[in-house]
This record gives C-alpha cells, sequence and structure tokens, in this order.
C-alpha cells in the first residue's frame, strides 16, 4: 500500500537558509509537501561551509545541511540576473507558500517582498523570519542563534551561580522557533483553504522564544525579581540534580519530587534511616540542607554506573536517567525501537543520519526519502517538470548566469 | 446517572466561533500539564476554542511558580496565566464514571485532544485514541509523554531535568569543571515537546480536513529535545568525536575551544572570533577590529591579521585562538553590553549582549515592535503584562482574548448552556465530585 501523507500537494517555495527558515519547512517536507529549495553558488549555504564536512572540505560535503533539508528539490539560480529572477517568479506562482530568512530588506531588492509578490499572487502565503523581526530598531542585526541565546536571556540562566554563564552549545533560539512556524503556517494554509486567503507571516525570533521564558519575565514585570541561574536546582523538588557515576565523565540526572519518593530513594540507597530523618524527611527540609543532601547522593551515585543507576531508580518509581552523550544518543535503544535516526545516502556525503521527527503519526508518520540536495542538484526537474520551461529558456538562463553552476563559486570557496 | 443528549445538541454547541482567526472554527480539549500547556496555547493564539480539563480543585500546574506578588495560591501562578492565557476552563474529574461520560460528550464535538499524562492513563480510563475516535472518527488526538508510546523506555518516569539528560543535550551544556547544567527556568522540556505537539496536531488536521480521517499523534519529549544537539550528530557520525561540554566556550570538532562568552564591564556579551571562508562573518570581525583600532587598542599584528586564511576553523590551532581572543577580551572588559551592543548594531559586528530577564522586559526593540500585550485581570485589579505574538499574522493578527481561567470559570457557560445540561443535574454532578 502506498503510505499517505499529510501535506501532500502542498507547494513550498523555500528561499530560506541556514537554520531557522528550511527547519520550518522541514515539518511539511516530511509529510509529503513538494519543497523547492532555492540556493545560489555565489552566495552558498552558510552551513554548507560549516564543519564537519565528509570527504573533505566541498560546498556538497556537509551532513548538517543535508540533515536540515531532505526531501527538497535543491536549485541554484541568480536573482540578480533577468533570468534568475524569473525562475523565481514562475516558482512562486507555483507556490502556495513561500518563505525566507534573510537580512530584512533582503527580498526587496529583487523586488520579492510580499507587497510586490501579492500583486501577483494574491492568495500566497508568505513566511519571513529572522531573528529580530522585519522592523524596530535592531531589525538588520545578524547573528547566530549564539547571539539570540544571549539576547533572548537563556545563556544568562544557565550554569552555576557565580561562575560565566555557560551558554548552550547549540543555537538554542533556532531550536524554539521553528516549532511555533510550522503551526503559524499550517494554521495559515488552513484559514486559506477556508477563506482563499493568504497573508503575510512575520516571525521575530526573539519574540517567540520569549514564550519560554514568559512566568519569570512576568515575575520580573511585577515583583523585579531577575531570575538568576542556579545550576539544576528546581524549586520543589530535592534532590534534583545531575550526579557523578563510575567512569570517565558520566553522569546520572535524578529528580524527587514529594517525600514518597524520597523514601524510595532512601531504600534503594539502602539508607532506609534516612526516610525519616528529620533533616530530609520533607520537601523544605531537603530543600534547606540541599547542599549536604547532593552530597549525601554524590557520594552514592559515584559506584555505581549511570546505566545501574538509572535502572535502579526507575524501578523504584523515581525520574531517572543517564546523562547521554551522543554516543549513547545514536545508539539509545528507545530511539532505534522507534526508528527515530534513519540513513539515507547522499550523493557525495554518502549514507549518513538523518533526525526524524519530535513526534510519530499513527496515519500518516513522518517519512525521509531524499538526502538533502547537492547545490543545484534538481535544476532540470524543477525547470522542466515543476516550472515547466522549454529546453531553450534553460539554456538562455544558464548563458546568462540566471542559473549558477560551479563555476559561479566565490574564489574563498574553491580554496576549501 | 445519566444526562440525555443526542449527537445533534451536542455539535449543537453554541459558541459563536471566531471565524476571523486562522483556527477559528475548532475546538481543543486540553488535558496538559507543565510546559505541554503550551501546545494547546498556541493552539488557542491562533484562534481555536480550548477548553483546559482541570480536576476538580484545580490542575497541579496552578501550584508551579513563580506567583503574582509571591502569594503562593493556585489563581495566582504566573506559570498559569502564561501558558493557559486564550483558554476557558472547567473542572472535571475524569476518573469517575460521570466523568468520563462527560468527557466523551465533550470529545464528540472537539477536533483535537491534547494531553501529557503517562502512557496508558487515559486507555486504562476508557478514554484512549481507539475509544475516542470510535465516538469521534475526526478527533485529532495527541499524547505528549518523555519517551513516546512504544519502545522499551515508554513506561519509565520522566520529568523535565531527565528528559534533558536523555536527549544528548544536557551532556553537552555547563561548566567543564562541575556536572551538566540545564537552563534554570526548568520547564523548557516540557515547553519544546507541547510546542512540537502544536505542530504535529496541525500536521494531522490538515489531513483530516483533505479525508475525514483523524489520527493519534505521539509527541516524545527526547525526540523533541534531541533537536537541540544540531551538528553534534554529525561530529560524532563523521569524526566519532563526543561533544563534551565546555562552559562559554566553543569546541570545534578539532578539539580547539573558542570563546563564545566574554565578560565585559557590567555583565557578558556573547561574541565569537570568525574567520575562513565565510565572507560575512569575516566582515564581522574586521569591522570589530576597526573599532578597536579607532579607540587606539588593536595591536598592529591584529589589524594586519590574514582572518580568510589565519583563522580558518579547519587548520586552527589553539594557541591561534588564544593569542587572536587576548585582545578582544581585554577591549570588552572595559565596555558595557549596552556600549558594545549599540556599537555592534552600527558597525555590523556580530556581538549580543547576555542579557537578564529584567533587559528583555526592558528592551526598546521588543517595545518598538509592540510586541508586549496589556491583558486585564479583573479578578486582581490590574492589568498584567504579557508576552505578544509569536508571529505577526497580516491579515489575522494573533492577540490574547482572554486571560487564563480561574478554577472552573466556565463550568456553567460549557455545561449549561453548550453542553445542555439542566442545572439540577449540575449540581448533582458537582455533589458527586464529578465537575
Amino acid at each position: 500500500m502506498e503510505q499517505k501523507q499529510a501535506l501532500k500537494g502542498v507547494k513550498v517555495a523555500n528561499f530560506a537558509w541556514v537554520g531557522v527558515g528550511p527547519l520550518h519547512v522541514r515539518y511539511l517536507a516530511l509529510h509529503g509537501a513538494t519543497v523547492v529549495r532555492v540556493e545560489s553558488h555565489a552566495r552558498p549555504d552558510t552551513l554548507r561551509l560549516m564543519m564537519p564536512y565528509r570527504g573533505g572540505p566541498g560546498i556538497n560535503n556537509s551532513p548538517w545541511f543535508a540533515e536540515i533539508n531532505p526531501n527538497a528539490y535543491g536549485i541554484s539560480i541568480n536573482m540578480g540576473k533577468p533570468s534568475g529572477l524569473e525562475i523565481a517568479w514562475r516558482l512562486i506562482e507555483w507556490a502556495d507558500i513561500m518563505i525566507e530568512s534573510f537580512i530584512p530588506g533582503t527580498m526587496k531588492k529583487w523586488s520579492l517582498d510580499y507587497e510586490n509578490v501579492r500583486k501577483k499572487k494574491p492568495d500566497i502565503i508568505y513566511v519571513s523570519t529572522c531573528q529580530m523581526g522585519q522592523t524596530g530598531p535592531y531589525a538588520k542585526f545578524a547573528g547566530f542563534g549564539y547571539q539570540a541565546g544571549g539576547i533572548s536571556g537563556f545563556t544568562y540562566i544557565s550554569g552555576m551561580p557565580d561562575t560565566t554563564p555557560g551558554p548552550t552549545q547549540i543555537a538554542y533560539t533556532d531550536v524554539i522557533a521553528p516549532r511555533f512556524g510550522a503551526a503559524a503556517l499550517l494554521a495559515a494554509l488552513d484559514y486559506r483553504r477556508r477563506t482563499g486567503k493568504g497573508q503575510y507571516l512575520e516571525q521575530g525570533q526573539f519574540e517567540t522564544s520569549c514564550h519560554f521564558l514568559a512566568p519569570h519575565i512576568m515575575d520580573y514585570l511585577i515583583s523585579k525579581r531577575v531570575l538568576e541561574r542556579n545550576g539544576n536546582r528546581n524549586p520543589s523538588a530535592a534532590p534534583h540534580g545531575v550526579y557523578p557515576c563510575r567512569g570517565s565523565d558520566r553522569w546520572c540526572a535524578l529528580a524527587v519530587f514529594n517525600d514518597e519518593e524520597w523514601r524510595s530513594l532512601a531504600c534503594v540507597m539502602g539508607r532506609s534511616e534516612l526516610a525519616d530523618a528529620p533533616s530530609f524527611a520533607t520537601v523544605l527540609a531537603r530543600k534547606k540542607n540541599e547542599d549536604e543532601l547532593d552530597a549525601l547522593i554524590a557520594g552514592w551515585t559515584l559506584d555505581r554506573t549511570a546505566e545501574q543507576l538509572e535502572a535502579m531508580l526507575q524501578a523504584a518509581g523515581i525520574a531517572s536517567a543517564v546523562v547521554a552523550d551522543t554516543e549513547d544518543l545514536v545508539s539509545d535503544p528507545q530511539l532505534r525501537s522507534q526508528g527515530y535516526f534513519k540513513k539515507l545516502k547522499h550523493s557525495v556525503v554518502g549514507e549518513h543520519l538523518y533526525r526524524t521527527m519530535g513526534f510519530t503519526m499513527s496515519r500518516t508518520p513522518p517519512e525521509l526519502e531524499r538526502p538533502g540536495p547537492a547545490l543545484g542538484e534538481h535544476n532540470e526537474y524543477v525547470f522542466k517538470e515543476l516550472l515547466h520551461m522549454t529546453d531553450d529558456e534553460i539554456a538562455d538562463a544558464l548563458a546568462e548566469g540566471g542559473v549558477t553552476t560551479e563555476a559561479d563559486l566565490p574564489q574563498i570557496s574553491a580554496s576549501l | 446517572m445519566r444526562y440525555a443528549m443526542s449527537t445533534e445538541e451536542v455539535v449543537a454547541m453554541t459558541r459563536q466561533p471566531e471565524l476571523d482567526m486562522p483556527l477559528g472554527p475548532y475546538r481543543v480539549l486540553d488535558l496538559t500539564q507543565g510546559g505541554c500547556l503550551i501546545g494547546p496555547r498556541i493552539l488557542g493564539d491562533l484562534g481555536a476554542d480550548v477548553i483546559k480539563i482541570e480536576r476538580p480543585g484545580g490542575d497541579p500546574s496552578r501550584s508551579l511558580g513563580p506567583f503574582y506578588r509571591d502569594t503562593i495560591d493556585p489563581q495566582k501562578s504566573l506559570f498559569w496565566f502564561a501558558y493557559c492565557a486564550n483558554k476557558r476552563g472547567i473542572t472535571l474529574d475524569i476518573e469517575t464514571a460521570d466523568g468520563k461520560e462527560l468527557f466523551m460528550a465533550l470529545a464528540k464535538a472537539a477536533d483535537f485532544v491534547v494531553e501529557s499524562f503517562p502512557v496508558g492513563y487515559l486507555a486504562d480510563l476508557g478514554l484512549g485514541y481507539d475509544a475516542l475516535s470510535r465516538t469521534n472518527p475526526r478527533i485529532v488526538m495527541t499524547s505528549i509523554t518523555p519517551f513516546g508510546q512504544e519502545g522499551p523506555k515508554s513506561r519509565y518516569k520522566g520529568c523535565d531535568l531527565t528528559e534533558w539528560a536523555t536527549a544528548g543535550c544536557l551532556y553537552t551544556m555547563g561548566a567543564p569543571d562541575h556536572a551538566p547544567t540545564w537552563i534554570t527556568f526548568g520547564a523548557q522540556s516540557s515547553l519544546h515537546a507541547g510546542a512540537e505537539a502544536a505542530a504535529g496536531s496541525l500536521i494531522a488536521h490538515w489531513h483530516r480536513e483533505q479525508t475525514g480521517e483523524g489520527q493519534h499523534v505521539d509527541v516524545s519529549a527526547q525526540k523533541s529535545l534531541a533537536w537541540l544537539n544540531q551538528a553534534t550528530i554529525q561530529m560524532w557520525e563523521v569524526n566519532r568525536y563526543i561533544y563534551h561540554r565546555a562552559g562559554a566556550m566553543w569546541v570545534t570538532g578539532h578539539g580547539v575551544a573558542r570563546r563564545q562568552c566574554y565578560a565585559c564591564k557590567d555583565g557578558f556579551v556573547a561574541f565569537t572570533v570568525f574567520g575562513g571562508g565565510l565572507v560575512n562573518l569575516v566582515m564581522a570581525t574586521r569591522a570589530m577590529v576597526a573599532w578597536m583600532a579607532e579607540e587606539g587598542v588593536a595591536p598592529d599584528w591584529l589589524k594586519t591579521f590574514n582572518w580568510v586564511d589565519g583563522f580558518d576553523t579547519s587548520r586552527l590551532t589553539q594557541e591561534t585562538v588564544d593569542r587572536v581572543e587576548a585582545p578582544f577580551a581585554h577591549f570588552f572588559m572595559d565596555r558595557t553590553k549596552a556600549e558594545l551592543w549599540e556599537q555592534s548594531l552600527k558597525r555590523g559586528i556580530v556581538l549580543a549582549p547576555v542579557n537578564t530577564l529584567g533587559d528583555v522586559a526592558a528592551d526598546p526593540h521588543l517595545q518598538a515592535r509592540r510586541f508586549w500585550e496589556q491583558v486585564p485581570h479583573p479578578e486582581l485589579g490590574e492589568e498584567l503584562t504579557y508576552c505578544g505574538a509569536f508571529y505577526k499574522f497580516s491579515e489575522t493578527p494573533l492577540r490574547i482574548r482572554r486571560r487564563a481561567p480561574l478554577i472552573g470559570e466556565h463550568n456553567q457557560e460549557i455545561y449549561e448552556r453548550e453542553l445542555g445540561i439542566s442545572r439540577e443535574k449540575l449540581v448533582l454532578l458537582k455533589q458527586a465530585g464529578a465537575i
């Protein structure tokens, strides 16, 4: 039986680059939407030039770029040339949704801003996402996720008190923004289905990310309290932390939310006398003596492996987990049983891993069908089959430089 | 006890759908808790009629702080305010026979059910997806759990911290001389899973509108959070390199540590020295050096440094990094985060302040974009400031149409006026503890 796909027939022109924009589209691409990723050799996607490479440095050697852009058809055009711009317009005419993530004002340089696009295609759903949003004093700031994590408040509250904050290794807000974005554009698509009306959707990733801190922003506005970083502590649980285990840099996370769980923990530790000890018997007592409590737990965990601890504590009904490193993650039995990682064969990178989604679905699960495109890999297919260009039109665009090739790579990339 | 009601009566529920909103015609039953509450909140912001179902006496999430003016009171949780705005609220004990029947009646006329109970809890009550879909084949049911509905760990107990641990992202965060550390507002795991649930629900919704088929969406916090690892998966895959936490540093695949968080005069700034083949980033680095030169604090070797060949990530040594970063660190120590930010914006430097949440609340950019929304709280006698739209819609702007519900605030409206249950029966249900 042919696999059903929820979004089959939905057409997306993806002018976005780097992380957030393409990650919006990924939700649609894994559920059957037809996605065309627009790129240019003249200004390659930053992720194509980021380590790690497989098979040496090169424009098509980044497995990370590929993992972000699966199931998409890739084309390479230069919208600074009339024939390249013409292809962009034909793509927009074809699409239900277009998305871009450039510095505000960039699309307008090509007259591809929403006001202009809607004149030719009134029902387009046009999505712009960037770090700060299209307007406001910082609109043109083009930082990475690391900067966004700083601006939006996450970095400051990460790490131990009285030390330099330990920012998330990752571009944290880049992972928040697409989840909201996918919901937003699917809702706009449903609105269009009912009313025939398209619209302009605009995201400042800073604003979206504020929702992940909202209660504490409100607390500041009401009580002027600034949230400070506080390690792994949780105001309503103790113990609640990450404890050292046997082995090199191995850790176990565990959390006790009530007195019953505490009594279970004391039993598992073989220290049942601690269950009713006045300094630990209640949440209030444990919060008060938390440093002493943490030292006690750490003394017990140090002799055991993280895997043993996870099993013993789970059996006793206590939330606990091995602090998984990358290797633990890719070999995790739970994720494997769910088929979370899938291998696809990329024409340059070879076979490599793709994550699916945070969810699966009983009737229309997410599907990984094709690896992320090599730069310009699907020019011919898209130009002919989707945009119905003639051979002459394609040849003219190539001759003019409206379709880019390896010859258009900037000098710097050639020396990678 | 029976309360007679035909399908037609249920379907004829009287709320006027807000058809000017993207999800105006649809109804969501919200059985989530903690950070997962944000999933139905997103659907509510998009215009759906979200009914938060609480157990009689109030939802456990009402005990999550911080609290309005530090008053520990289930009606004053700021966590609840933030993640239950744009929802109506009813109380219902779904563990009682009457409660189950009422829930099924609600589900018959609902488009979505979103829940975050442990695996099997609703099915054991006879309220799982199979039961709901028999009553309403169009229903989209979305379940959020630590590990998903199936697999060897699906019944493991989880919480925000352990979910963060299972997903590989906790290991990469924190200072190297200490245990890995998470983000101090620890609801992050369930917020990610909740937001993922909104996206998954709407993919299922599109399918339902095309085919009439509902389905079960199975959200795993572990799977959602595994996306936080970004390229560390590829570092392992290509080089068998396991990323270790490095505090304020960023460690490349070659094991070279580069600083991304620098101390400045009054706090910290997020900045990384970039070079190599990334043209725009090299320009940003040059702009920073140009500013330092104007201020007379750039050493001569820095002014003539070859950023393209001399600072390419694939060939960098720790020695070069340490030498290059030192003058920047020195420069920042004499300047405030506001000064550094202002000049960075002006000069195209990739640097940003490490804001406190107080800085965020006062941020001029968010104010200029009119991000914050004032929401009346008549029960408190004031308006509170909320985070505004997560996305700006030109045709159907998102707004906060109602503050979070008080306990059982919409019982009468929903049970009596919309479900058509008589007041006498409601009294009996209340006495029986069902609502």
